[in-house]
């Protein structure tokens, strides 16, 4: 009892914080609008089919209308529908790169920031560095293209070039936290190198993860729309939002709305979860204070 | 440690890192599922066709001899024969590199002073109108992806309003200079052709403010507080006590400070540039090292890829070791206490 009701306070607590910029909020209803629409993409969106190898010559190219939103590309298909069903694809690319770089970037950098000093730091930093000497876009275009290319092929390829940036950042936070006076004082009554990283260090380095992680899921969909732009990501007929830009760019100016809805779509997406981000780090940020 | 020993620490460690990109990137290149010699032929070409280009591209060799022989050309500045064009791969770079480089150049030129432009006039005037309108612009051109600025460009500047071109790096009907150094505009000045310099000039504009955007904002936002924050010290406000003019302080002892963070950060967003010239080339249709690298990258021209991303990232490296020279000039510390390279 007495724990939940210290838990409702403290999420209040954390609740105010996180509202007090409007901004915050609005990234915050953005991102669920965005997730609930990519969750009942078929029950929402007017033409489900169309997200498909869908074929209706006779309404190709129509202008954005009350019947089609934001009109018809070449085939007859609606981009409204289209452009809801590549959120999931993007939603999916974050998602899943995430979730398999920070547990994994995070612990090399832990590593490396607790054993300082010694060769495991060195060669875990200098691998860092090597995968660091590329601009992410372009080291996960390379191993695209190597790769046949699928929506998990591409996820892969951003995620090996995602991954230093959090050895990098919990590798700063490590090495300074390794000498604080609570961890040599675990070291000394005999804890386990496991509860020292996880226990002692880790903690202290959730912070900024969290916030890193809540920027990067509007940076991971900006990569992967890169990506699918060139023609390396998801591909046809399935619906991604690059790929929907670029295609459309070839039909510029008279059907304009090909590619200038989904890139709409894009900036919505980048921009919500990058307030939504923001509004975490000043949520995380104040509460340590 | 003094600036020369801080360098020499600098530079042997960027030999490190390349040398270990150099693995990278053949291992990426060579451990491809499937065989690059019959990728590169296609699924019809007969078997001794295949054989030959194996044999050609040392694919029949175990690895570690397969890499010695691909250092050992790398070295030597031969990355082999692309695929696709059928030259060596060294000739193409050297032949789109240069119009890549232009594009950044001139980009990085405008993000830079441009965003610390913004930076500076936005922190003069907080919270004015046109502070918030730097705020709002920064906030879109963060989060707008190159290659959308790039269509909207088009769209608006190529059709709408068509006020400056959207294709390519020149005119038909412009006389093109001889190539000397392979960068346009260096070259028109050159051999006095002014008339390809200004056609050149103005395909420039687009696909480099397209680029440029992005960095820009991140700039404009950074200098701007970090500006404000060292206007909030006490040596700021003992300046405006002893009645020097405000100009000065900005400029002679405000700025240098203020700078390091947004300096910092270019190299990364110099790096950005590279990488999204690779999808802004292609809206422009401009024959750039990266429109290059993409059709290689779809064709799987293996040869061609390695040799272009190993060519990033040495310019990668390079820009990192000038903007680590140029925070060292900016900031004390960095030269003294030899620069710890944590970013």
């Amino acid at each position: 009892m007495a724990d939940s009701a210290k838990w409702r306070e403290r999420l209040g607590r954390a609740w105010y914080k996180f509202s007090r910029n409007r901004l915050s909020v609005v990234g915050l209803v953005l991102v669920v609008g965005i997730i609930l629409l990519a969750l009942l993409a078929p029950v929402v969106v007017p033409y489900p089919e169309h997200a498909g190898a869908f074929v209706d010559y006779a309404n190709a190219n129509l202008p954005p209308s009350r019947t089609y939103l934001f009109g018809t590309d070449v085939f007859g298909r609606d981009i409204f529908s289209r452009t809801i069903f590549a959120f999931r694809g993007a939603l999916i690319m974050a998602i899943g790169v995430l979730v398999t770089v920070v547990p994994l970037g995070s612990f090399l950098g832990l590593v490396a920031g607790y054993f300082k000093g010694t060769r495991l730091e060195a060669f875990i930093m200098r691998i860092t560095d090597v995968f660091l000497a590329l601009p992410p876009l372009i080291l996960a275009l390379a191993i695209c293209a190597m790769l046949r290319p699928t929506l998990f092929n591409s996820m892969m390829a951003v995620c090996v070039s995602w991954w230093p940036w959090y050895t990098r950042l919990v590798y700063g936070m490590a090495r300074s936290v390794r000498s604080e006076f609570y961890v040599l004082a675990a070291e000394v009554a005999g804890a386990s190198k496991a509860h020292i990283l996880f226990r002692e260090i880790l903690p202290n380095c959730m912070a900024p993860i969290f916030t890193k992680m809540a920027l990067d899921v509007g940076w991971v969909i900006l990569v992967g729309a890169g990506l699918s732009f060139v023609g390396l990501g998801e591909q046809p007929p399935t619906p991604a939002l690059g790929t929907m830009v670029s295609d459309g760019a070839k039909y510029l100016p008279h059907l304009w709305w090909n590619s200038v809805f989904p890139a709409i779509a894009i900036m919505v997406m980048v921009l919500s979860f990058n307030l939504l981000g923001d509004g975490i780090r000043d949520m995380l940020a104040r509460e340590e204070a | 440690m003094g600036l020369g020993r801080f360098m020499v620490r600098r530079l042997a460690l960027s030999l490190l890192v390349l040398a270990g990109l150099s693995i990278l990137i053949f291992l990426i290149a060579r451990v491809v599922p499937g065989d690059p010699a019959r990728l590169a032929l296609g699924p019809r070409a007969p078997e001794w066709a295949v054989q030959s280009l194996r044999e050609e591209m040392n694919l029949d060799k175990p690895l570690h001899v397969q890499y010695y022989l691909w250092l050992r050309g790398l070295l030597r500045g031969d990355l082999g024969k692309s695929l696709l064009t059928r030259r060596p791969v060294m000739d193409d770079i050297k032949e789109f590199l240069p119009a890549t480089c232009e594009i950044v150049l001139f980009s990085a030129l405008v993000m830079a002073v441009g965003g610390i432009l913004l930076g500076v006039l936005s922190a003069s005037y907080p919270n004015s109108w046109f502070d918030n309108v730097v705020r709002v612009v920064a906030y879109l051109g963060i989060v707008t992806p190159s290659f959308v600025w790039a269509v909207i460009f088009v769209l608006i500047f190529g059709y709408i309003w068509p006020i400056l071109p959207v294709i390519g790096r020149l005119e038909m009907t412009v006389e093109a200079p001889p190539v000397f150094t392979g960068f346009l505009l260096l070259d028109s000045l050159i051999f006095g052709k002014y008339e390809a310099f200004w056609d050149g000039l103005r395909h420039l504009i687009l696909p480099s403010v397209a680029l440029a955007l992005g960095g820009m904002a991140q700039a404009a936002r950074i200098t701007r507080s970090s500006l404000m924050e060292n206007m909030g010290k006490d040596y700021a406000l003992a300046q405006v006590a002893y009645g020097i003019p405000w100009r000065v302080t900005l400029g002679k002892y405000l700025l240098k400070p203020s700078l390091i963070p947004t300096v910092s950060v270019m190299a990364l967003d110099i790096a950005a540039l590279f990488a999204n010239a690779f999808l802004v080339e292609l809206v422009f249709n401009y024959p750039g090292i990266s429109g290059y690298g993409i059709r290689a990258m779809l064709n799987k021209d293996v040869n061609a890829i390695s040799g272009v991303i190993m060519v990033m990232g040495v310019i990668f490296t390079g820009v990192n070791i000038i903007v680590d020279l140029v925070v060292a000039y900016l900031d004390p510390r960095v030269r003294l206490v030899g620069g710890s390279q944590s970013g």
